[in-house]
């Protein structure tokens, strides 16, 4: 499958970022279509385009825009989701710095959809670099009339507000976002009542990941059909993929959804030389984990869960044969422990007795028991937290332990770091001691 | 507003704390619940510049792990530490969504990616000297505080820093498709001005 540069069509212009540079290529163009066709058509082609939501879970995009109630007299909201922080996920930040525009075009358009006049970009507070490019690349659409009053002479008023967070992956949880928008500590809400009914400030409101909206502008301006003859039946569109780890060629490639990893693979150059693939994960820690018998399935919604995983943020990480998996592993938990906001007690205290275990194996001092108890642990939080966060934290484990069982069974015996020099994972050469 | 004070304070002070709870009308109990949520916010006088090195399994196995070990025997400090003439403090970081990059390093929260133990220990060396440090997504690194009045929403004038900073990583995918004769996957785009004339470099 070929590759098909669509969002990143035009990244090797250093202005792509800018108002200018994006004119430049047709920019704003899809925004005066959609004001010729007025609110309802827009969503109705999103909803035919087949977009689905592109920060993991995959909801059909048009379809949330459709659940906010109009001519309820109350405000509604547009807040887009730039909080990128699981691990293995770097496709966003790119986006952000250096398609700009094509995010706050599609953020007018689908602020016009749903009747919002005031819409936000929450960024997670770690990446200033970001945060003061989107500062200025909203300052830029002002200046050019495409937000504030009567914009492009349509009577439509638009003003949008970039909010930086402070460090907790919790916030990309679309209603702890809320929360954490509104000034408090970032915990989640009881769903329903779902945000598009009561979100932020108890009002309608729509969340939607970076990658979803940057889409909006391509697909009004080309049309539902241009996008739907990309991808599959079930997962229309094409995909900014990351790929991550020990390949050549790390970095952003844009496809259609339902190519495979080995084709994506091979244009990233494949594993680093003289190594081979060991296991790798579609996208981001929180999706089960999969190896070299895998790489031709489909990389679509569909096609990961036919093969026991998932797409989610479809940020392809790729491990050789230098890796301990028990030591991966263990990292990841490391990461949930320390993001888990305490609120559930599933995730509060099951995390932290998952990483506890996996420590213990790493080192070589686990029980025999361990395995089973580590399962059962994932099973108690699995179905049973607050939030999706405990979710992802049960997740790891049980798919590393269905491929690389015999690993953890070491770990009862021998660290880790015997059987796998932590060293021969290292990407730069030996450093002078 | 805790960025605002930290930016002044070097970290959330009380001071800093009953100055929010005043300005927006709520309890310093309330103020310090969401100060202590967020790891950003940070209890104690961060040094002038804040390194942080990503640990997750991207990173960490990649180098993350050898970067840490070696700064923190270079520095003679932990995590969350200051060095005694409060030049450089180190934190183990998350996840900074820039796993391509991997092994990823910040200083006071700016990119320094594809790093290695001899470019960190080279950046620690200027950093120390006082000389300049350029970020490889970003501006050139000015200090912890400054981050901090960034975040907190003012204008630095550094938003072009690195034009679109779309490097090697970025276009990975572009040129390989370029190489390959692939076209965008998009109709009619008006055509391309000729050579460099338009990229405002």
């Amino acid at each position: 499958m070929t590759l098909t540069p669509n969002l990143t069509a035009y990244w090797d212009e250093s202005d792509s970022w800018t108002v200018a540079g994006y004119e430049r290529h047709g920019g704003y163009q899809g925004l005066a279509k959609a004001f010729e066709m007025g609110p309802d058509a827009v969503i109705t082609e999103v909803k035919e385009s087949g977009l689905r939501g592109r920060g993991g879970a995959g909801f059909p995009t048009g379809l949330k825009w459709s659940f906010v109630p109009q001519g309820d007299g109350k405000p509604h909201y547009l807040v887009v989701n730039a909080d990128e922080s699981e691990p293995g996920a770097c496709k966003d930040i790119p986006l952000l710095l250096a398609s700009s525009q094509q995010l706050i075009e599609g953020m007018i358009i689908c602020s016009y959809a749903i009747r919002s006049s005031t819409a936000f970009v929450y960024i997670r507070g770690e990446v200033p670099h970001v945060i003061r490019r989107m500062h200025e690349a909203v300052r830029q659409a002002y200046a050019a009339g495409y937000l504030g009053k009567n914009i492009l002479g349509s009577g439509y008023d638009l003003d949008v507000i970039v909010h930086g967070g402070a460090g907790a992956y919790i916030c990309g949880e679309e209603t702890a976002l809320l929360d954490s928008l509104e000034g408090r500590r970032g915990q989640p809400r009881l769903k329903p009542p779902f945000p598009a009914v009561a979100g932020l400030y108890a009002s309608p409101t729509v969340v939607n990941n970076v990658e979803t909206i940057a889409n909006i502008g391509a697909i009004i301006r080309y049309g539902a059909d241009w996008y739907s003859s990309f991808g599959t039946m079930k997962s229309p569109g094409i995909k900014v993929f990351s790929v991550s780890g020990h390949v050549r060629n790390p970095g952003i490639f844009e496809m259609p959804l339902g190519t495979t990893a080995r084709e994506l693979l091979g244009y990233a150059g494949g594993i680093r030389e003289g190594h081979s693939l060991k296991f790798w994960i579609p996208g981001g820690s929180s999706v089960p984990l999969l190896t070299e018998e895998h790489l031709d399935a489909p990389l679509s919604y569909e096609g990961m869960e036919s093969v026991g995983s998932m797409l989610g943020t479809g940020t392809v990480m790729v491990f050789d044969e230098t890796v301990s998996v028990v030591r991966a592993i263990k990292g990841w938990l490391d990461f949930y422990k320390h993001e888990s906001c305490g609120k559930c007690t599933p995730c509060r205290e099951g995390t932290w007795w998952i990483s506890q275990l996996l420590h213990s194996l790493n080192d070589g001092t686990g029980k025999e028991a361990d395995l089973a108890k580590l399962e059962d642990l994932c099973a108690q939080i699995l179905g049973r937290s607050f939030c999706p966060l405990g979710d992802a934290a049960a997740t790891p484990y049980p798919g590393a332990l269905k491929y690389f069982r015999n690993e953890f069974e070491a770990g009862t015996h021998t660290p880790s770091a015997e059987l796998f020099d932590p060293q021969a994972s290292v990407v730069f050469s030996a450093v002078k001691a | 507003m805790l960025h605002l004070v930290q930016s002044e304070e070097g970290y959330v002070s009380p001071q800093g704390i009953e100055m929010c709870a005043e300005v927006v009308g709520l309890t310093p109990a309330e103020v310090t619940a969401v100060a202590t949520f967020y790891s950003m916010f940070k209890r104690r006088p961060v040094g002038e510049h804040l390194i942080g090195v990503c640990v997750n399994p991207m990173c960490g196995l990649l180098g993350g792990e050898a970067i840490w070990k070696a700064l923190t025997q270079d520095l003679a400090i932990a995590n969350d530490e200051t060095t005694t003439d409060g030049k450089i403090s180190l934190e183990r970081i998350e996840c900074q969504a820039a796993c391509s990059y991997a092994p990823s390093v910040t200083v006071d929260w700016e990119f320094m990616d594809d790093m290695s133990v001899d470019k960190v220990r080279e950046v620690v060396a200027k950093l120390q000297a006082g000389e300049p440090v350029q970020s490889t997504r970003g501006p050139v690194i000015r200090s912890f505080r400054a981050t901090e009045r960034t975040l907190a929403g003012f204008d630095d004038g550094l938003a072009d820093a690195g034009g679109n900073n779309a490097d090697a990583v970025m276009l990975a995918g572009l040129r390989v498709a370029h190489e390959l004769g692939m076209k965008p996957a998009r109709p009619a785009d008006p055509p391309r001005p000729a050579a460099d004339g338009a990229s405002g470099s």
